[in-house]
């Protein structure tokens, strides 16, 4: 269980009640809890997506999509059911910030999911955690029988005449159904496979009704932001990117953990500062920054701040804020197998680019690191990940490509290096940092 | 839908606002390939083969799931597509075991073209493949896994097209694989769909698999023999010494009335034609009562003998003829002229397996009110009376599930059994095993008819509410029942009606009057002038003797000579042998049937896929057989019969009207002008045609009954290029009878049966065995 860790330079919004017992619904009450809601029952569905598209709050899955304006594609009327959907399903590796909010505040969850349903028109949401959060399934469970204790969830919410009810669902243990259509299908009990889009989950999603699914840190953030005002959280982060988010730190750095900052903070602060600079007293060779599936930064890149759109002109991504920290005695052949290894496994198999793609890509980096390799082995693998890159069913094709892309074209020496010398020639005792 | 207009690779095209872009341009000639993408099942934008550039578009689109959108712009085959799309293949055999030089796809496999097609000729990977044994999962079925492209199409069609769900996927990533309801063994219903729509050789049939290449067959398209539905079927054939011998069965272009469709039947369902104990030599008993094999000219002169002097000594009533359900209708239609103007008798019948002549009473004359197959896939509501279409009629009951599916059409369904395609229907009535007539009062209006429930009264009320109705009935309605049920669909604003029978011409045997009451075109017996016009002869004009009376007569001693053409009675009916031991008996059947054991004489037939001519299916869809095989030894029955009249000292010429001149729509007449006989002579030999101036030549028969039997006046230039045309049963007058006797048995096949003749199918027995419950299709669905 990862510990808690602060740091000054933290701007604490979400993490506001971390290590303080929220999971315990009076102690969650007693700081400000479910006043989110109730305000939002006061001033309706305008005022709370005003409130959001001011916010600037964009999704904390991944793709960064704003969240308030995702709300208002939902149509206000429907034939089916509207549902949120929260998704938990936190499996890119580099990740684990849905997990401390989870663990110390499942309330902040619950909240923001009434909200949303509020926003919205919904009577009722899921909760879905990834197959291997089963103890923190406890807590979430846990949470939602208190608050229906209490009266907050089920019938006449508040007094307001409106009804909502919350499901919590675990997966199997997959990654693809951290896709959003993906996972309505799991949570459908289905196999765990995207579905064709458009039509978008706003307008067909789970059961076929009308879906918000968020992040389950986008929705934990909503019930501060409504607290805060979407202005004042909007100005707390960088241009176009509003508030802060919880950064995961880890690898060689000498702090890992998880830390929230403001959007746009610089990485190499992240770093050197936050995360208490490389461990063992290395030197810095290269960062993930925003999960396995972001481009690599080499040590000279870093200095860019952390949003959406700076990372993206950097040519990475924000990604999932995920930050991999690689010191220089890390084999980034060995990286690059570690990452392709992930997704070749995680690859649902339905089409080909990626179901196939991946798979060569694991047995050709592999060879490569082992020793194997030969020439026409570099240009292929980056041959096979560009071919992926844009043509696969989902984004999880783009995930393998995108890193691999990298990793070759920044670190072809190391590549290289293999071809010629011994089957790892930056071989050393310590596991690499992504595991 | 309104029509929007988009342009593909500089080319404007309009289409109907959502068609999918794919379909719209295979209908403007442009060919976008695809492996996941088959038309009417699901999508499911897997293969990425599809993709094309789409202007303000970030990423390649795939085509099969985009619908055309005004003003959309579209590449189709630029450089970026083929690169990804040659990207894509050089993946897919990657893994692939490339063993073309001995998969049965090889020749037929669109792995294959597109490879040809984009070159993905440079093998860039050294780790060795994966390998996993080849498995059977049914007799029918077996599985290539290491072949398989993961399309999905076969667990689409399994699904969604049959309704069995027997096919899925297995694990995950590139361990995916196609994986068999029963774990290592299918439980379903055999149709080979999965089969026929898998793109590569993943999956291949029993019967077909490693016996040879398609280019070294012939393919010959010609209709199923099995089930009244009357599906085309392309069988594969290949010259052996003894003559043709067919190696598959398949749907080969899909042009035929069944679509997409073709059940087991008509797939794997032709191997009786090449059992090595078909009879090849005539059999004549001989004293020592056994068989010997003698000449032709012996066998003949011998039958021909015997009835010769019958006929004289005792007159044709002491001569009866069965005819068959599954020989052609100029079989039929000659074997009735036999034996009404040679032998002279009308006691002649067949194994009837619907009421065709109450249903033609109940109709007389009324135009549009009959559906061929094909209206099933499109009527909006259907209402379906006893029958199980599953088991009796594969292909109907394709339709309405399709139909179901695709149009959204309401299928009603009233059964005394739990049917399967219920599953299907807006409405379904159990009703009791007699209550079939009650059931139509009761939807007539008359309350106290059934146990009424609400169930029952939503079932009448929706039913009546239609605007459009198709009612295809069983052989559980019969006589008066189908007048009642008739009376009671003319009474809806506008029904159509469909009676289901067995075989492949259960219908054409009784149009063309294989009954001892009717002349073709249910012409009674006692109103033949037009047909003694016409034969230069006179005919009986009493009615004969039905079947069962026939086998009365023979057992009292009043029925001297027995001619069974195609059938198997005495099985059928459990007729008692002893009843025939003082009837001269000649059968010509393909195999030493139950019937042909008993017999005097046996002539060696040939079998609908051995002969050309036309049938006409259950729905009165007429359609042309092209001869396909070949067994040397064996004679169509046309032949034999005309060779027995000729024998007998008939003049051929006057029973087969060859070189009359032929029926003629495609253009003028032969003769009406100067000049036309080498048109004619010209026109023929281009549409590949002999010109009729044999004895032996249907052809000159089909023309005859075009003269005769006015339902049959259909178009003979689209028969010949191959479309069914519907039988103009409107044409049909015909009072209805005050009483007839009901002499109609249901041959209640299984899915996997087909009557004597299935019983000479080693796949057919090989899958009832396989299987352990007596009525697999339904148990495997539900
Ligand atoms: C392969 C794949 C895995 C994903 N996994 C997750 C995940 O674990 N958690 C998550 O919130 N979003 C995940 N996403 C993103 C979701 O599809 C979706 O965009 C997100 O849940 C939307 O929430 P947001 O708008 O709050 O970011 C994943 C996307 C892909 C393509
Ligand atoms: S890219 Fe394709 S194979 Fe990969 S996870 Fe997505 S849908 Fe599945
Ligand atoms: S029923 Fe059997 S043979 Fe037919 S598609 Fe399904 S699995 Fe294939
Ligand atoms: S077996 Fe054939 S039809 Fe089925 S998924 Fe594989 S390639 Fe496609
Ligand atoms: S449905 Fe009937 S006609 Fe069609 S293939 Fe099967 S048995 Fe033959
Ligand atoms: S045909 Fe479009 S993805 Fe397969």
């Amino acid at each position: 269980m990862p510990r808690l860790v602060f740091h000054p330079e933290e701007v604490k919004i979400i993490s506001r009640r971390f290590g303080q017992g929220a999971a315990d619904i009076d102690k969650y009450i007693a700081l400000d809890g479910y006043k989110a809601v109730q305000t939002a029952i006061e001033k309706g569905v305008d005022w709370i997506i005003a409130e959001m598209k001011a916010s600037g709050l964009r999704g904390r899955g991944g793709a960064g999509f704003p969240t308030g304006m995702k709300w208002s594609f939902v149509p206000k009327q429907s034939e089916r059911p509207k549902y949120v959907l929260v998704n938990g399903d936190e499996s890119e590796p580099g990740t684990c910030k849905d997990h401390v909010i989870f663990l110390h505040d499942p309330h902040a969850v619950i909240e923001g999911t009434m909200i949303a349903g509020l926003a919205i028109g919904s009577k009722m949401g899921f909760i879905y955690l990834r197959g291997e959060y089963r103890y923190l399934l406890k807590i979430m469970e846990k949470a939602v029988a208190d608050a229906y204790a209490k009266g907050f969830l089920g019938k006449n919410i508040f007094g307001s005449g409106i009804d909502f009810d919350i499901v919590t669902q675990t997966g199997a243990g997959a990654y693809e159904v951290g896709e959003e259509s993906a996972l309505m299908e799991s949570l459908e009990g289905k196999r765990g496979v995207p579905r064709i889009k458009p039509p978008f989950p706003a307008v067909v999603g789970l059961y076929g009704g009308p879906t918000v699914i968020n992040n389950a840190e986008t929705i934990a953030s909503v019930p501060h932001i409504l607290l805060m005002g979407g202005e004042a959280y909007a100005k707390v982060g960088s241009e176009r990117n509003g508030g802060t988010r919880l950064f995961g730190i880890s690898g060689h750095v000498v702090n890992p953990g998880v830390y929230e900052l403001p959007m746009g903070y610089n990485l190499k602060k992240a770093i050197y500062e936050v995360g208490g600079g490389i461990s063992n007293g290395r030197k810095l060779k290269a960062v993930v920054p925003g999960g396995s599936s972001t481009p690599v930064l080499t040590a000279d890149e870093i200095d860019v701040g952390l949003d959406f759109d700076q990372m993206g002109k950097a040519g990475t991504m924000l990604g999932s804020g995920g930050i991999v920290v690689i010191d220089d005695q890390t084999c980034m052949v060995e990286f690059a197998l570690r990452t392709i290894k992930f997704y070749q496994h995680e690859s649902c198999g339905w089409c080909i680019p990626c179901r196939e793609g991946t798979d060569w890509l694991k047995k050709t980096i592999g060879r490569v690191h082992a020793g194997g390799g030969v020439a026409k082995d570099l240009d292929n693998i980056r041959y096979l990940a560009e071919n992926m890159l844009g043509r696969t069913f989902c984004p999880l094709g783009d995930a393998a490509a995108m890193p691999t892309i990298g990793f070759i074209k920044k670190f072809r020496h190391e590549f290289e290096d293999h071809l010629n010398g011994k089957p790892c020639p930056y071989a050393h005792a310590e596991e690499p940092a992504l595991v | 839908m309104a029509d929007v207009t988009f342009t593909v690779d500089g080319k404007k095209l309009t289409a109907p606002a959502g068609t999918l872009l794919i379909d719209a341009c295979k209908n403007a000639g442009i060919e976008i390939p695809a492996f996941c993408y088959y038309p009417n099942l699901s999508l499911q934008a897997a293969c990425r083969m599809c993709v094309v550039r789409i202007e303000k578009m970030p990423k390649l689109q795939t085509a099969c799931t985009t619908p055309v959108a005004e003003g959309m712009v579209v590449q189709s085959e630029t450089d970026e597509i083929k690169q990804a799309r040659k990207a894509t293949i050089e993946l897919l055999l990657g893994n692939h075991p490339l063993d073309c030089p001995v998969c049965d796809a090889g020749g037929e496999c669109e792995l294959q073209d597109m490879t040809f097609k984009y070159g993905a000729a440079e093998s860039k990977y050294i780790e060795i493949k994966q390998h996993r044994e080849e498995q059977q999962w049914s007799p029918v079925v077996y599985f290539d896994r290491p072949r398989c492209i993961l399309c999905y199409r076969c667990v689409r069609v399994c699904g969604e097209g049959m309704d069995v769900w027997a096919l899925g996927v297995e694990n995950r990533g590139v361990s995916s694989v196609i994986a068999p309801n029963g774990q290592d063994h299918l439980n379903c219903e055999e149709c080979g769909m999965c089969i026929d729509l898998c793109p590569v050789g993943a999956l291949t049939s029993g019967t077909y698999r490693y016996k040879t290449r398609p280019w070294e067959m012939n393919h010959v398209a010609t209709i199923c023999t099995h089930c009244g539905d009357g599906c085309k079927t392309t069988l594969g054939v290949r010259s052996v010494n003894d003559g043709v011998e067919i190696i598959r069965g398949d749907n080969r272009d899909k042009s035929g009335i069944n679509g997409d469709f073709l059940c087991n039947k008509g797939r794997y369902g032709f191997d009786f034609a090449n059992r090595t104990d078909r009879l090849t030599k005539p059999l004549v008993r001989q004293a020592d009562g056994k068989f010997a094999e003698v000449s032709w000219d012996k066998a003949l002169d011998f039958a021909a003998k015997k009835l010769r002097e019958i006929r004289e000594a005792k007159g044709g009533q002491a001569i009866g003829v069965i005819g068959s359900n599954r020989t052609t209708n100029e079989e039929n239609y000659l074997l009735q002229k036999f034996a009404r103007t040679i032998l002279g008798t009308n006691n002649i019948d067949h194994h009837r397996t619907a009421d065709y002549v109450s249903f033609a009473s109940a109709l007389n004359g009324k135009s549009g009110r009959t559906a061929g197959l094909r209206d099933t896939t499109s009527a909006p509501a259907i209402l379906l009376l006893g029958n199980n279409p599953t088991d009796q009629h594969p292909a109907l009951a394709w339709n309405l599930r399709s139909n179901v599916r695709l149009n959204r059409s309401r299928l009603y369904v009233a059964n005394h059994a739990e049917i399967k395609l219920r599953r299907q229907a807006k409405s379904f009535l159990q009703i009791p095993q007699d209550g079939y007539a009650s059931l139509i009062q009761y939807l007539g209006g008359n309350d106290g008819a059934i146990a009424a429930d609400d169930n029952t009264t939503a079932f009448r009320d929706a039913i009546r509410k239609e605007e459009s109705l198709l009612i295809v009935f069983g052989s559980e309605y019969r006589g008066r029942d189908i007048q009642a049920l008739v009376e009671f669909g003319l009474s809806l604003p506008n029904t159509k009606f469909a009676a289901l029978g067995d075989y492949a011409n259960s219908r054409g045997a009784a149009d063309m009057g294989l009954l001892p009451d009717l002349l073709p075109g249910y012409v009674p017996v006692n109103d033949a002038a037009h047909f003694v016009d016409e034969y230069g002869a006179t005919l009986p004009t009493t009615a004969g003797l039905d079947l069962l009376q026939m086998f009365d007569a023979a057992r009292n001693g009043d029925l001297a000579a027995l001619y069974v053409v195609g059938s198997n009675p005495v099985s059928r009916y459990g007729v008692d042998p002893s009843a025939l031991k003082n009837t001269f008996l000649v059968v010509q059947d393909m195999f030493l049937t139950e019937t042909a054991q008993l017999a005097d004489v046996v002539f060696p037939a040939a079998n609908l896929y051995e002969k050309a001519g036309t049938v006409t299916n259950t729905y009165g869809d007429i359609q042309l057989v092209k001869k396909a095989a070949d067994k040397a030894g064996v004679r169509t029955d046309f032949e034999l019969i005309v060779r027995l009249a000729d024998r007998m000292g008939a003049d051929p010429k006057k029973l087969v009207p060859f070189g009359r001149g032929s029926f003629a729509d495609m253009g003028q007449t032969r003769g009406a002008q100067s000049g036309e006989a080498d048109r004619h002579a010209v026109w023929l030999a281009a549409n590949h045609l002999e010109p009729k101036l044999s004895p032996f030549d249907p052809f000159a028969t089909l023309d005859e009954i075009q003269r005769l039997v006015p339902s049959y006046h259909v178009s003979r230039l689209e028969l010949l290029t191959g479309s069914e045309q519907p039988e103009k049963f409107d044409l049909v007058q015909i009072q209805p009878a005050a009483s007839r006797r009901d002499l109609v048995l249901p041959a209640e096949d299984t899915l996997f049966t087909s009557g004597t003749l299935g019983r000479y199918s080693g796949m057919l027995k090989d899958i009832v065995e396989s299987h352990t419950t007596p009525n697999p299709a339904e148990t495997a669905a539900d």
